[in-house]
């Protein structure tokens, strides 16, 4: 049966604090960053308020933020934080700790771009900078993303098959301060679904206890590890994350049925018949399904492929996704210099290859440092990609969208 | 050690040591050991807290002694002893 639910206007950073207070976790230490600090004020007048039992921490910076979170994760509490961009930078020697030892944290990033030079706006250069972290790596659309991922994270990353921390992300500025109409559960039907944290078991000197630490059932967690087993226990954190797919999946459902809406890995949109596509992240995805659809009302068979989860990357669902469109365009806001591409192109380019029917790919590099992604842009975009299904050749791998030169 | 190490598949999560540092013998890493002279010990166990491994240990009768299965033989209680009565000798 679906919870009884109702309409507010919350913008991202907002939804994220909210759906955190409604699952009240135990630790709360986090840093205050444009295109963030919305949430890390909102939970702090949530603690002053008493409205929860959370234990905020104030730090002195990102770094200590997820140090503090791997310490109250490791002792057995639930344990969220937030950032973006260089405050995600910054904690980036712990973002491997977290993952590598199976901390289930939570983490809302707002994404903007890593400086320099320096600017607050959106793109997914902080992002991109963490994903072969080992976090499980989620992208929203809009606000209500926000609201139903900042709930539905902690049943993924406490999943029995998962155990693993989740970076829910979604665009600074774009998505953290627009203010949408969201739909919003009750408080009890939140706290039903969170449940309370689910420990992994592992084997200790003792034999097996649960993953935590304990003093009855003492462990050791994060000492030294040689050349004898670090090879060992990374590939076991590789396989790991693989079978994550599946209870990402089952966390899906089951939301679905509390909720009405479904998550999924990718959406699809208009694929069937396509003859050009896109596949991209994030918010600009909202404007992309606008144009497919003027584009539709022209008489040109555009389509478009929003992808939600990057980590860990579903290969197969995209290429599924993808099917029989001749030419796709990979539109994404992030860039990797010197690279063969930006990551989004490099992963999907990597999927196709082994595949004996694939489609001419073509890289957009859109929106760094906040600029614009306009309808007129995304039109060009398809323009380009008419022309490569056209002429059969893509004349320019990697293009940069609306730069001047 | 002559015991089969354990692979990916079956390594506790979270690399969780799942041996006590006790199974770790690290007596045979060092080149020489030290040998204590009780008839020139003053018991002041110096050594014993100054042994980065705590493998000197106190015994009821005051002397102190060397725990071979885990000294790795760096030598620092012969440089802190007072009445220079450890003497560091090379294995043979």
């Amino acid at each position: 049966m679906v919870a009884k639910q109702k309409m507010t206007g919350l913008n991202g950073d907002e939804a994220s604090a909210f759906a955190t207070k409604q699952v009240d976790p135990d630790v709360v230490a986090a840093y205050p960053i444009t295109p963030q600090t919305i949430i890390v004020e909102k939970y702090s007048e949530y603690v002053a308020d008493g409205l929860v039992r959370s234990e905020f921490v104030a730090v002195e910076s990102e770094h200590s933020a997820l140090s503090a979170c791997v310490g109250a994760s490791a002792a057995g509490a639930r344990a969220f934080t937030a950032t973006a961009a260089n405050g995600l930078a910054l904690m980036w020697e712990i973002l491997f700790i977290a993952a590598g030892l199976r901390l289930p944290i939570v983490m809302a990033v707002a994404n903007r771009s890593v400086g320099g030079p320096i600017n607050i706006h959106n793109d997914h250069s902080d992002a991109m900078g963490a994903r072969d972290t080992g976090w499980i790596q989620i992208f929203c659309e809009n606000t209500q993303e926000v609201y139903d991922t900042s709930i539905e994270a902690w049943r993924i990353a406490e999943h029995i098959d998962v155990q693993m921390p989740v970076m829910v992300n979604f665009d600074g500025f774009t998505i953290s301060h627009t203010m949408e109409n969201v739909y919003i559960m009750e408080d009890a039907d939140v706290k039903k679904f969170v449940g309370n944290r689910v420990y992994m078991k592992t084997e200790g000197t003792q034999g097996e206890v649960d993953f935590k630490l304990d003093p009855e059932h003492p462990i050791t967690i994060g000492p030294l590890d040689l050349q004898d087993y670090y090879f060992e226990h990374k590939v076991q954190q590789m396989e790991a994350m693989k079978g994550t797919l599946k209870a990402i999946k089952a966390v899906d459902k089951e939301f679905e049925k509390v909720t009405g809406r479904s998550l999924e890995y990718v959406y699809p949109y208009k694929m069937e018949d396509a003859e050009v596509a896109v596949i991209g992240m994030g918010s600009m995805m909202g404007t992309v399904r606008e144009v497919v659809d003027e584009l539709r009302a022209e008489g040109i068979k555009a389509g478009m492929i929003k992808l939600r989860l990057f980590r860990p990357f579903p290969m197969e669902e995209i290429i599924k996704a993808i099917g029989k469109v001749p030419v796709l365009g990979i539109m994404e806001k992030a860039y990797s210099i010197g690279g063969a591409g930006a990551p989004l192109y490099m992963e999907v380019k990597t999927s196709l290859y082994d595949k004996k029917q694939k489609p001419l790919v073509a890289d957009y590099i859109t929106g760094l440092g906040g600029k614009d992604t306009s309808p007129e842009m995304i039109r060009d975009i398809f323009k380009n990609l008419k022309k490569i299904k056209e002429t059969g050749a893509v004349a320019e791998p990697i293009s940069y969208i609306g730069v001047r030169e | 050690m002559s015991e089969k190490k354990r692979g990916w598949k079956t390594l506790p999560k979270g690399a969780v040591p799942y041996k006590s540092s006790k199974d770790y013998k690290t007596g045979d890493w060092g080149v020489a050991k030290p040998v204590i002279d009780h008839t020139k010990c003053s018991k002041c166990t110096l050594c014993h807290f100054f042994c980065p491994e705590g493998a000197m240990t106190v015994r009821t009768d005051g002397y102190t002694e060397v725990n071979e299965e885990y000294c790795k033989g760096c030598g620092v209680c012969a440089n802190e002893c007072l009445v220079k009565c450890i003497k560091m000798e090379m294995k043979k």
